[in-house]
């Protein structure tokens, strides 16, 4: 474990030292969550009936969505990782004594993290201090803090274990494209909008999809939205993609180390 | 101890001609080559060995030392390396080798070197005492001094292959493959690398695997030559039977020799 704790380390080191994109993306997360919940708002005077969460549920989703954008997003996983199969210094990766699955894994959360950390901060400071409509709550109550504590973690490794097939596809595609991987996960995830606001066939689908165990479930069961039972479910489903997506990928991984090429000589 | 027995590996290559129009037609069907990287590969090196493996460029080097190294898997045939089959059990193989990618790099690019040092430590496992003792001699003979203290993307080629060299010899591999380390390096530091080799091999018994076209290195490092070409393996020999050969010739001619009477 020692080798994969010094990757983590060096990453989240690595992670750190970009302030001015901390700062950057921060203000992005303030425009796009006030953005977000004025237009959502409208609606909502618009006809609360036809409004399909609750309005205090809605804004916490958004603000946390926005506190742990880096967390939940499918993007910007491990670009050293398609890089280095791109390139072919991945012969001097299998050339260490360690497992690749397992050290994209460490660097690909570390990574997360240490965006996570510089700011998530500052977002949820001034949600909670925000005035009434606007304001992020605490979970209605102890039960949904408890799930939402497990929830978390577990979306994390869905998205996490979900980013490890992309990688291992460029083994196969050899492009450093992986537009669809991400842009459908993050649609799907509730990245754009969230799970109850789409139409109601196709939302009991992809209720049921990989990217729901994402953002979609830890968001709502704090806000309150997935409730009770309904919260255990969802944290059994996240489970299930979680334990699917980490075989599947140690599969594909070991299927492509055999047929793995250095480009480039 | 090194072992091949009748190890062949192909590659599918796409390949078509320059232009508009047969790019066009790529795109509707592609033609694949197959290209045999090696066929029927044999050959034993022995432990404390230090052998120069030679031959032109595209010739099978690299893929060679590849598979030996458990990066890639041959089509077929066997080869255990300390009993071991490098690519089945890959982890516990290379925790003992040593690898330079003269080409590549292995360090962190945007950290200090020390810093790359430390994760293989880590990586490796290497306990302090060892770590230090290493890295005292390594920085002495290479002399690394200052270069370590500097990220890896601001040094020099021959700066940044002697750091390169270091960081593969930390963990006391028992077997070294070098795949062209002496690219770059200016002629202080290609003795001192070449001392240094010398040095590991005498001291602690390390196999060496070489590959390079610099005959000077060849002739520095290396008693056994392994001529390799178009993926078969012509010639093995010593390089003083190779010397006596060739005559008066310098060794860089004799070598020329062999390409052209192999025709590869």
């Amino acid at each position: 474990m020692k080798e994969y704790f010094a990757l983590f380390r060096i990453r989240f080191i690595n992670g750190l030292q970009y302030r001015a994109a901390a700062l950057a993306g921060l203000a992005t997360q303030f425009a796009w969550g006030f953005m977000e919940i004025l237009a959502f708002g409208a609606f909502y005077r618009a006809n609360p009936a036809a409004f399909p969460m609750e309005f205090s549920h809605f804004v916490s989703y958004i603000w946390i969505q926005q506190a742990f954008l880096h967390l939940f997003g499918p993007y910007g996983g491990n670009p050293d990782a398609v890089e280095s199969i791109v390139s072919g210094n991945i012969a001097y990766d299998l050339a260490r004594p360690m497992s690749i699955y397992n050290r994209w894994f460490a660097e690909n959360i570390a990574g997360r993290i240490a965006r996570t950390a510089l700011r998530c901060l500052p977002v949820l400071v001034v949600a909670f201090l925000l005035p009434a409509p606007f304001k992020m709550t605490l979970p209605p109550s102890l039960f949904q803090l408890a799930m939402s504590a497990i929830s978390i973690p577990l979306g994390l490794l869905v998205v996490v274990s979900y980013c490890q097939l992309d990688n291992i596809s460029t083994f196969y595609t050899m492009s450093r494209q992986n537009a669809i991987f991400v842009v459908a996960a993050d649609f799907f995830a509730g990245g754009y909008i969230p799970l109850p606001f789409f139409p109601e066939p196709l939302r009991k689908i992809v209720e049921l999809t990989p990217f729901a165990a994402m953002q979609n479930m830890p968001l709502r069961i704090y806000s309150g939205d997935i409730a009770g039972m309904d919260a255990v479910k969802a944290v059994a489903l996240q489970v299930f993609w979680c334990a699917t997506m980490l075989l599947a990928g140690k599969l594909l991984m070991r299927h492509s180390l055999k047929r793995v090429v250095a480009q480039g000589g | 101890m090194i072992v091949l027995e009748n190890i062949n590996k192909t590659f599918r290559v796409a390949k078509r001609q320059a232009g508009f129009g047969r790019a066009v037609k790529a795109l509707f069907s592609r033609e694949y080559e197959l290209v045999h990287a090696l066929s029927d590969v044999n050959f034993k090196i022995h432990d404390g060995e230090m052998v120069g493996y030679i031959g032109p460029n595209g010739a099978g080097k690299s893929t060679t030392i590849k598979i030996m190294c458990g990066i890639l898997t041959p089509d077929s045939g066997s080869c255990e390396v300390d009993g071991r089959v490098p690519w089945k059990e890959r982890v516990a193989h290379v925790r003992e080798i040593g690898v330079v990618f003269g080409q590549r790099s292995q360090l962190w690019w945007d950290v200090p070197v020390i810093d790359s040092f430390e994760l293989i430590r880590d990586i490796y496992k290497v306990d302090q005492k060892r770590y230090k003792n290493n890295l005292d001699e390594l920085t002495e003979l290479l002399d690394l001094g200052e270069i370590v203290k500097t990220p890896a993307r601001s040094l020099s080629l021959g700066q940044r292959m002697r750091c390169e060299i270091a960081a593969s010899l930390l963990h006391s591999p028992r077997t070294l493959f070098l795949d062209e380390p002496t690219i770059g390096l200016d002629a202080v530091s290609k003795i001192a690398v070449r001392q240094f080799i010398r040095k590991q091999n005498a001291e602690h018994g390390t196999t060496v695997i070489l590959t390079t076209h610099d005959m000077q290195d060849i002739e520095a490092l290396t008693e056994r030559i392994l001529l390799i070409g178009k993926g078969q393996i012509l010639l093995d020999g010593s390089l003083d039977e190779l010397k006596r050969r060739g005559g008066e010739q310098k060794i860089e001619e004799i070598v020329a020799a062999l390409y052209k009477e192999y025709q590869i």
